[in-house]
């Protein structure tokens, strides 16, 4: 069965400054058709977990393993990565300018599918998928995430991860700088895509908010670059609770 | 009045990229222009204005050892409602858009025998675009050349100078833009890899005159283009565009020079350049002088630069000068950057391989250029261009 396996990850980012750790043992296995939520402070190196799952060239992975359905995905470049069926829905998503959404979009599922998508069919799908996370036909037109609000950005986060359809997704604090509607859009969002694939989720966030539209089947407390416990929904019960402070020292709340 | 000032190389920028500069010490205006070449000093390369150029590969264009033995071919291909004429240095009509501003320029103005004039009459729209195309001298031969294209008033036309092959090629291009007229020019230097380009291109602008004038530099040993612009009377708006694309050897300059003399004008710099493989250099001046009388001034200048392989540099020197307050707008902005990681690592992220997400990259980079290009034509054929220096570098 399909999974994603971390083992004892150790990786670094990489500065000006020299090296330095960030993630110190990471140990988490999902499988194929569960969503498991990591919870963490801010700075407890969530976004460095799924950059060095990704392959992000500023963070360097020194030991430990990334196993895809068996597969080492450290070897992998990070479009050979993603053409293996990963795919990270990012915190920050990056402006390219010039670039149309269309043609990128159309470029990224040719590359993954391997194969040109029948234009009239790929069409059809686009607009379908636009419309039901609400994002206006005018923006395949415009460059990709280039003076997007932050809520557009997460929308087309997951307009392509329900276009690129991968056999694992990271979602990245695809809840943060949400207001209410788009927090519930972009919920239904990954709840069809996980609805219509078997796919395992990674849910990376702050917050316990989006938790009340996806459900967890585990949920993984995070702090200082590795999981500190982990439990079922009352984990983040809890969480919404009493915050980070068990974890941190500090009152760090993680509800709104 | 708003003053934007935007100099963004440290971010992307290394060693070996390039560099952004304060503008001169002297004042654009002082400027020395004259007809002949004798009143001009023999450059040595480290007056202000050659400071960037290898004196050397001018193949004496700069010190009158370059004599002419050649002819460029001119070949038109123009609307009916424009007349294209071959004339004599005698013609009055021509030099009146401005006057030399270097050596080789007065070198050039001193020196051709004939000079192509097209013509767009008043109140004439041509049905087409104009092409002038000009074929170099041949290997190891030398030309001086003149053109001058005039709009006479309420005249809109789309003029296209195609550069092509060999030889050492100095020239003065007037371009005379009548009051209420509209023209549209692109300038392409697609040379043979042998050439050397030194041009000169007087831009005069009347009242309520459009001008944008676009200049696309692809091929050449050395091209050096000194675009000035000035205004005769009030309304008068000018955009200078540009596009280079520098090779492995090649010299690519480019110095603008935007002179606001009368109040209420307008002038909007953009020009874009992508450099690669060793010793790949691009100059860009762009000097922009707003004087004392030229109240009401609206102006914008950027360049950027894409060094996509190392060894390349390009050297990015805006200068913006300004001598009243009375101005609606002026700024500029200058970036030499290497590919971004993080556009790349975006794109590949989604399954892109490295060398198209490069290729998207660059394409995106110059798009905004591009689509102001309103020469379908063109376009393409640049767009064209562009593919293929990208499979030259396997970028
Ligand atoms: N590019 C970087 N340069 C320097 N420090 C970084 C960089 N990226 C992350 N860090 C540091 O690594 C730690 C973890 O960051 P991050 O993974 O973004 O945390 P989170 O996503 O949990 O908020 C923080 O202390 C942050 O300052
Ligand atoms: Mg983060």
């Amino acid at each position: 069965m399909a999974s994603l396996e971390i083992k004892d990850l150790h990786a670094d980012v990489v500065t000006d400054e020299g090296n330095k750790e960030i993630l110190k043992g990471v140990n988490l296995t999902v499988n194929a058709g569960e969503i498991h939520a990591i919870m963490g402070p801010n700075g407890s190196g969530k976004s460095t977990l799924s950059y060095a799952v990704a392959g992000h060239p500023k963070y360097e992975v020194t030991s430990g393993e990334v196993l895809l359905d068996g597969e080492n995905v450290l070897e992998m470049s990070v479009d050979e990565r993603a053409r293996a069926g990963l795919f990270l829905a990012m915190q920050y998503p990056v402006e390219v300018p010039g670039v149309s959404m269309s043609n990128f979009l159309r470029t990224a599922a040719t590359s993954v599918r391997g194969e040109a998508p029948k234009l009239r069919h790929w069409v059809k799908e686009v607009k379908e998928e636009m419309g039901k996370l609400d994002i206006s036909a005018e923006f395949a037109e415009r460059s990709v995430n280039e003076g997007f609000s932050g809520g557009e950005k997460k929308r087309h986060e997951i307009l392509q991860l329900s276009l690129l359809k991968p056999k694992f997704a990271i979602l990245d604090e695809t809840d943060s700088g949400l207001d209410v509607d788009a927090l519930r859009v972009v919920s239904q969002g990954v709840n069809d895509f996980k609805a219509t694939s078997d796919a395992g989720i990674m849910l990376i966030t702050h917050y316990t908010r989006i938790l009340k539209h996806i459900t967890p089947d585990v949920v993984h407390v995070f702090s200082e670059g590795k999981i500190v416990e982990s439990g079922g929904r009352e984990l983040a019960d809890e969480l919404e609770e009493n915050g980070y402070i068990k974890y941190t020292g500090k009152g760090e709340p993680a509800s709104v | 009045m708003t003053v934007t000032e935007d100099n963004n190389v440290a971010s992307a920028m290394r060693e070996g990229a390039g560099d952004t500069l304060t503008g001169p010490a002297t004042s654009r205006a002082e400027r020395f222009t004259s007809y002949d070449v004798e009143a001009f000093e023999v450059p040595g390369g480290r007056e202000e204005n050659w400071r960037f150029t290898p004196m050397k590969r001018l193949r004496g264009l700069h010190d009158g050892s370059a004599v002419a033995k050649g002819e460029v071919k001119v070949e038109t291909e123009v609307a009916p409602e424009a007349v294209v004429e071959t004339v004599g240095r005698e013609d009055s009509r021509l030099g009146v858009a401005g006057v030399p501003s270097d050596r080789i320029a007065a070198q050039a103005y001193s020196s051709f025998t004939t000079a192509t004039v097209l013509t767009v009459p008043k109140e004439t729209k041509t049905s087409g675009p104009n092409v002038l195309r000009l074929t170099g001298p041949g290997v190891g031969n030398t030309a001086y050349g003149h053109l001058q294209v005039r709009l006479e008033q309420f005249a809109e036309a789309v003029v296209v100078l195609d550069h092509q092959g060999s030889g050492t090629y100095a020239d003065n291009v007037e371009f005379v833009v009548g009051d209420s007229a509209k023209l549209t020019v692109v300038a392409v230097q697609d040379w043979a890899d042998d050439a050397v380009h030194v041009s000169e291109q007087h831009l005069k602008l009347g009242r309520d005159a459009t001008l944008k004038h676009t200049v696309v530099t692809l091929g050449g040993d050395l091209v050096r283009i000194s675009p000035t612009a000035t205004f005769g009377d009030k309304g008068g708006d000018v955009e200078l565009l540009g596009l280079y694309f520098a090779d492995a050897g090649q010299h690519q300059e480019h110095r603008l020079f935007v002179d606001h003399a009368v109040a209420n004008c307008k002038s909007n710099v953009m020009y874009k350049g992508a450099l690669q493989g060793s010793s790949a250099h691009s100059v860009w001046i762009g000097d922009v002088l707003i004087r004392a009388a030229a109240e009401a001034t609206d102006t914008y200048e950027l360049n950027r630069n894409l060094v996509l392989t190392e060894g390349a540099r390009a050297d990015s020197v805006p200068n913006l000068e300004i001598e009243t307050g009375e101005i609606e707008g002026a700024g500029h902005a200058s970036a030499t950057g290497r590919f971004d990681d993080e556009q790349l690592f975006y794109l590949q992220s989604r399954g892109i391989v490295e060398e198209q997400a490069r290729r998207l990259v660059v394409r995106g980079f110059f798009h905004e250029i591009l689509m102001k290009i309103d020469v379908p034509e063109v376009r393409e054929r640049l767009e064209a261009a562009i593919e293929a220096e990208l499979e030259a570098v396997g970028a």
